[in-house]
């Protein structure tokens, strides 16, 4: 989706920014830090209501797609390959829907199993920090390893990036100074 | 650093090879200010040095070098400092120069860096005594016994030199970063402001400052908006104004309380909801704002307009002027190369009756209030010819119908930038910034202001 790839590229540059102001000579400029959180925040909104949306249109389809199997599994009328059949895209949809929330959750959690607040080694912290220089990025991994690597050294901020606009522990990105 | 447009151009000595792209830092000149009978112009640069120009007196013999400006002094006002305590370095970059209004044959001016204001004295020396007893002309002691009488020093002329000496130091008062300084009405008192403070100054008390704003909240996190710039009313001493990052300008009174957290009045002219963006916050932030001469009116600035407020009418601003709309629809990318976040400042002509401010490309505005015209100019070497007539420019959309000598939207270069100019008091004479080179125009049909 445009708006959703547009604000987490947002984020990414919003990110690299506050990152690399830290080094900037003169000291963190309060201004500055102030207004990327914004955008950040807006765009990490705005991002997030558009992964909701899509999700929410993603179990649709697929709940769609299993009556359709299911109704084309009993109009082949062979008993014994309908269970299995009837269930695998059961199973299927179901996976895909937990894997979805599963995906929303990962998004969410800063994941203390992925990543301890203890500093990393300089040479596996840069690609965390820094925008991903791949073509493409994982879906979701990535995305959570920059917002929650970044804020969590940056701020000591605790991993409460939920779902709802209304968790907002972005302001914190600038309480360090 | 100076290039006058009416007179043979100066020389940049400060490293600009006019070949190559290549400035050096620590020229770029980042504020501007002429004193208050436009007899002086400062200018303060990133290697925190400030340079004083001096309107040469018309002369009749010459009428083409009338009213030149040329080097005065130089004096290097701020070094580079490190605070131990915190690991950080504090830039040398002059943010602001403010005149003091002359009352002796000296001019005083405040200039301050990211944590530091200093006053400078600046005074002439044209005679010098002569006929010491104890000394002789080059200032070494002579034998007692060669002198056989007494005689009194004479004060005889000498080629003039302007002394610049540091008066005052005010140092310590601002935990986050200077953005402005304002002197009062009362000629005895100044105001410095950073993001989230503004402090009230003695003139001659450098231990200690008033604080009379603080908008810091008890926890940071919960911290919305910050100071951008502040100003004291031309007239009334009592008054100032101070602009937020939220785009809102509020004006306080010193009588009401000590603490002037509470405002007299809120300008802020509500968000237009169709408009918004990811940017909406960031161009919504005021970058600088300036009382017209007479006190009535407000000049702010933000990322794309330039709006006059009417002190009396808190609810929205009585014009609007677009400077470079056509950018609206690049804020991504001015976004991904920091250029979002310059910080543009706006002034106003003595009679009030025109505003200017800077753009890109090292272009210029000016937008006259009353017949609603604007034109928009280039400060350039090649365009700036001694002596030549500024030729209008115009911005076509790209793709757009072009006419001759228009340029392209997309062929605007972002590294040149007009983000300090300045306005004579009384006449029709500019003085624009344009990275580390110094462009004077005057306009000579209407030096007079109308």
């Amino acid at each position: 989706m445009e708006v959703s790839a547009e604000a987490r590229r947002i984020m990414v540059v919003a990110l690299g920014k506050l990152y690399s102001s830290r080094t900037q000579r003169g000291g963190l400029r309060l201004h500055r830090s102030l207004l990327l959180t914004l955008v950040m925040k807006s765009a990490r909104d705005i991002y997030h209501a558009a992964q909701t949306t899509a999700e929410s249109m993603e179990e649709e389809q697929q709940e769609q797609q299993h009556s359709e199997v299911e109704m084309a599994a009993e109009a082949s009328g062979v008993q014994e390959l309908q269970g299995p059949s009837a269930s695998l895209p059961h199973l299927a949809a179901d996976a895909d829907a937990q894997s979805g929330t599963g995906k929303q959750e990962n998004t969410c959690l800063s994941g203390p199993p992925h990543h301890t607040r203890k500093r990393r080694g300089k040479a596996t912290a840069e690609p965390d920090f820094l925008p991903c220089k791949k073509a493409k990025m994982e879906y979701g991994t990535a995305q959570q390893l920059l917002v929650s690597s970044v804020l969590v050294d940056y701020a000591n901020c605790s991993s409460e990036l939920g779902p709802s606009p209304s968790a907002v522990p972005l302001p914190t990105v600038i309480a360090a100074c | 650093m100076g290039e006058d447009t009416d007179a043979t151009p100066t020389l940049n000595h400060h490293g600009f090879l006019p070949d190559h792209n290549y400035v050096t830092e620590a020229d770029i000149i980042s504020t501007v200010e002429f004193n208050h009978t436009g007899e002086l112009l400062a200018t303060g640069d990133k290697g925190g040095r400030v340079v004083i120009f001096q309107r040469e007196p018309e002369s009749k013999s010459d009428p083409f070098s009338q009213g030149e400006y040329n080097v005065y002094s130089t004096f290097q006002s701020h070094e580079p400092e490190f605070d131990y305590l915190k690991s950080l370095e504090i830039e040398e970059k002059i943010n602001k120069i403010r005149w003091l209004p002359q009352q002796n044959a000296a001019h005083f001016l405040l200039s301050t860096n990211d944590k530091t204001i200093k006053l400078w004295k600046v005074s002439e020396r044209d005679k010098r005594p002569e006929g010491y007893n104890l000394k002789d002309e080059e200032g070494r002691i002579k034998d007692i016994s060669t002198v056989t009488s007494l005689q009194v020093p004479v004060l005889k002329p000498m080629d003039l030199m302007v002394e610049v000496s540091p008066r005052r130091v005010f140092a310590n008062a601002h935990t986050y970063h200077i953005n402005s300084i304002s002197v009062n009405s009362d000629y005895e008192t100044y105001m410095s402001a950073d993001d989230l403070r503004i402090n009230l100054w003695h003139l001659d008390i450098t231990d200690r400052s008033f604080n009379i704003v603080d908008i810091k909240p008890a926890n940071m996190e919960d911290l919305t908006e910050v100071i951008t710039a502040a100003e004291f009313h031309p007239h009334h001493c009592n008054l100032f104004v101070y602009s937020s990052s939220k785009g809102t300008l509020r004006l306080c009174d010193m009588r009401e309380a000590a603490l002037c957290d509470k405002h007299s009045k809120l300008f802020e002219e509500p968000e237009d909801p169709c408009a918004r963006s990811f940017f909406s916050e960031i161009i919504s932030s005021v970058s600088d704002v300036k009382f017209s001469h007479s006190g009535r009116y407000l000049l702010t600035r933000d990322y794309l307009t330039a709006k006059v407020w009417d002190l009396n009418m808190e609810s929205k601003p009585l014009e609007t002027y677009q400077v470079h709309d056509y950018l609206r629809s690049k804020l991504c990318s001015l976004y991904e190369n920091d250029c979002i976040f310059d910080k543009f400042e706006c002034a106003w002509n003595g009679s009030d009756s025109v505003i200017m401010t800077g753009a890109y490309n090292n272009f210029f505005r000016m937008f006259d209030r009353n017949t609603k015209r604007d034109v928009t100019l280039e400060a350039s070497r090649e365009s700036s010819k001694p002596r030549a007539v500024l030729k209008p420019r115009r911005v076509c959309a790209a793709g757009g119908k072009r006419r001759k000598d228009d340029i392209s939207v997309d062929s605007l270069d972002f590294t040149k930038k007009i983000l300090h100019t300045a306005w004579h008091p009384n006449e029709n004479i500019i003085a624009i910034a344009a990275t580390n080179n110094l462009y004077i125009f005057q306009d000579k049909l209407n030096s007079e202001m109308h």
